[in-house]
């Protein structure tokens, strides 16, 4: 009897230091559900088969996202290692003691180097400047322009914009070209639309639209280092820009006022708009004749320039961050050594994530890979940021509530609308006593 | 012969009184109470004093009064509650009136009546999620079968500013007008017929007996169900969460949802729930004031 009851607890004891050994070879990643986290699974399968350690990419709707991700550090929980966070959330992840500090890991391996520089600043670096990294570039992204090429290079169509606009129709090279094409495809009798944008203001979606279009304008949202925004997000050439976004609108299909990236699809695969803005990371479900019947007939195009020459594009993309709560940081360490290692960007790339890595970027391979690489790549020379402050939901919301129903609802006029989120900004950035520490 | 049965007799045998029994019994119940109800209540409104966020790792600070002071002074808190203010007068209005009315129809001898109560309940049975996202694609300005009824073109019923709101009363008027429906049925059906042949032996015209009859008896049960739906509709997040982003349908429960885990400001959404709750404490009992002066005439 004495002999049995060793024994299981023997058997009881090996089973729980194996399953505790197993468990210290488990990785989880924590991203929101779209292609590139089906990409990166398959990259980590990888790393799985040289290390034997399991890599498990666990992944929440967009909608979900956030929430869930800042739930689990509210609760300083150990159930992601590693998160892909999107850019915004570096301040509230470094500041909050969220995310392990990752510079040291980014000198040793001289990633301000290896990586593109803007993406650095945007997915690694806070505060701007600081050259203080919490997070690797993983997922590099902007907001582009898909467009009907068919429509653009049909014969007919091009003598008769040429006779109404006096130039070639072709890729918009700045805001006038893209509100006249816009303009002159909206034909709401044959249910053909000039373009689709960004309406949706429940996250970042009409942010991202709008604060591109102000960046080409000339305008900024504010200061970055200094927190002011007087005079900046009211500028006169702020509310060109959102001006301009919000002539386009006209020109959007009916019932535009809650579109994101889904919808924006739908306007190209659906044939309802001649261009339609949307995050890269969307663009091969466009490319892709089984999932965009017109896919032969699709182009892209980087963000045109505004009406002075000044050329950005919103910046979309995430960087993955090792969470201070996992209880597996070291290996966290050992994963990211291994991810950006070169071999591992060119693989990255090659199942159809966007590398960060400059070498990769810059090759003629890599910008002829696909139909829409060549605009990437454009697009993330000249990609800017929203804030990325710890209070940065609250900025996001303050701006949806004074853009969405001057956009969509045609209330009041774009000075009122930014005149609105100055007062709304400078007092959520007093609230936060961003000034005093200035 | 009555013989007095010793009750505790069993339970002592085996070492357990009637009140250890009853204990043993409620006290799970009250435990529960505490952990879940209780406890969340008194720590929210604890957390309403400070300034406290629960993702950011910093010291929760005391600020007394000034969530509230804030919050009230806040455009767009009263303007969230002036929204939720005219959903909660549309949709409540629009139910009772529906569900009423249904039922009135409903209550007298009809074919098929029990299948066609069953299949009219089937709305509120629904996820508010699911019929969010039908009533969607119901609205939709391109094909949505709302606007081919109606010959409205391309009305865009969801990003119209002002009609927004509207839609989506709609679908909670259809989802929950069976609800009203039901009780109401309950109540009409708990008319004395004496009174109606009474009223028809007089010549007593339709309306004379709907409002001298019908409606005072069904009334009590007609302002529960008011009740119910008012503080349901208060509450409202679902289905005008996932149906429209305007700000014109930013109800009070989505402002504070974003307030607690958008936006990470956890003293200050606990501050809001709190007035919320207090709201709907007062609403309630206005309401229950005049069922009382209802049921004592």
């Amino acid at each position: 009897m004495r002999r049995g009851i060793a024994t299981l607890l023997a058997a009881a004891g090996l089973a729980f230091a194996m399953a505790n050994t197993a468990r210290a070879e488990e990785l989880t990643i924590f991203w929101a559900e779209w292609d590139p986290a089906n990409y990166l699974q398959e990259l980590v399968n990888d790393y799985t088969k040289e290390t034997g350690v399991k890599v498990t990419v666990e992944t929440t709707p967009w909608t979900d996202f956030q929430t869930k991700t800042f739930r689990e550090f509210a609760a300083k929980g150990d159930a992601y290692d590693m998160v892909v966070g999107d850019s915004q959330w570096l301040g509230a992840g470094s500041t909050q003691g969220h995310y392990v500090d990752l510079t040291d890991f980014f000198k040793k391996h001289n990633l301000e180097n290896v990586f593109l520089p803007a993406t650095v600043a945007g997915y690694a670096e806070y505060p701007i400047g600081s050259h203080k990294y919490w997070a690797i570039p993983l997922e590099g992204d902007a907001n582009g322009w898909a467009y009907r090429k068919d429509w653009f290079e049909d014969p007919k169509e091009k003598a008769a914009f040429k006779a109404k606009y006096g130039y070639e129709l072709g890729v918009p090279k700045d805001y006038k070209q893209l509100r006249d094409i816009a303009e002159f495809f909206y034909r709401p009798d044959q249910k053909r639309y000039g373009i689709a944008i960004y309406t949706d203001n429940s996250y970042d979606a009409i942010a991202m639209g709008v604060e591109q279009t102000i960046f080409s304008y000339g305008g900024d949202l504010g200061n970055y280092a200094t927190y002011k925004v007087n005079g900046i997000i009211n500028s006169k050439q702020a509310i060109e820009g959102l001006e301009a976004y919000h002539e386009l609108y006209k020109f959007a299909p009916p019932g535009w006022g809650k579109a994101f990236f889904l919808e924006d699809n739908q306007a190209i695969t659906e044939g309802l708009a001649a261009m339609s803005m949307n995050f890269f990371a969307f663009f091969p479900a466009l490319a892709n004749p089984t999932t965009n019947p017109h896919a032969s007939g699709t182009g892209f195009f980087a963000n045109p320039a505004g009406p002075t020459g000044a050329h950005f594009a919103a910046l979309g993309g995430q960087g993955i961050s090792i969470v201070s709560y996992s209880k597996k940081r070291d290996a966290a360490m050992k994963f990211l050594e291994w991810f950006v290692k070169d071999s591992t960007q060119k693989k990255w790339g090659d199942l159809g994530g966007y590398t960060c890595s400059k070498a990769i970027l810059e090759s003629q391979e890599f910008r002829k890979a696909t139909p829409y690489n060549e605009a990437f790549y454009q697009s993330m020379l000249m990609v800017k940021d929203f804030w990325a402050t710890p209070e940065y939901a609250e900025l996001l919301d303050e701006l949806n509530q004074r853009l969405y129903p001057y956009i969509v609802g045609g209330k009041g006029t774009a000075k009122e609308a930014l005149d609105g989120v100055e007062a709304d900004w400078t007092k959520t950035f007093n609230k936060y006593k961003r000034y005093s520490q200035k | 012969m009555i013989t007095k049965l010793d009750v505790n007799s069993a339970a002592s045998a085996r070492g357990l009184t009637d009140i250890t029994i009853r204990n043993l019994f409620i006290l799970p119940t009250i435990a529960f109470l505490i952990i879940f109800n209780i406890f969340p209540l008194i720590y929210s409104l604890g957390s309403s004093f400070y300034d406290y966020s629960a993702a950011s790792n910093q010291p929760a600070v005391f600020v007394g009064l000034q969530n509230y002071r804030d919050l009230l002074a806040s455009p767009y808190i009263w303007s969230n509650f002036s929204i939720t203010a005219k959903y909660v007068l549309v949709s409540v209005g629009g139910q009772v009136i529906v569900g009423f009315g249904i039922a009135v129809l409903l209550n007298r001898v009809i074919p098929f009546k029990g299948l066609i109560t069953t299949l009219l309940l089937l709305p509120m049975m629904m996820s508010a999620a699911v019929v969010g996202l039908f009533w969607q694609l119901l609205y939709s300005p391109s094909w949505g079968p709302i606007n081919y009824v109606f010959g409205l073109g391309d009305f865009p019923w969801l990003s119209d500013p002002t009609a927004a709101l509207y839609a989506v009363a709609i679908t909670d008027i259809w989802m929950w007008s069976p609800f009203v429906m039901l009780l109401s049925l309950a109540g009409l059906s708990a008319v004395p017929k004496h009174l109606y042949e009474a009223a028809a032996i007089d010549r007593a015209s339709g309306w004379y007996t709907f409002s001298r009859i019908t409606l005072p008896l069904v009334a009590p049960l007609l302002l529960i169900a008011i009740i119910f739906r008012t503080m349901e509709a208060f509450k409202t997040f679902d289905i005008a969460y996932v149906m429209s982003v305007q700000p014109t349908t930013e109800l009070i429960a989505i402002r504070l949802y974003k307030l607690a885990f958008q936006e990470w400001q956890t003293g200050r959404s606990c501050a809001l729930a709190y007035i919320m709750l207090i709201m709907v404490l007062a609403i309630t009992n206005i309401y229950v004031k005049y069922l009382n002066q209802v049921k004592a005439r």
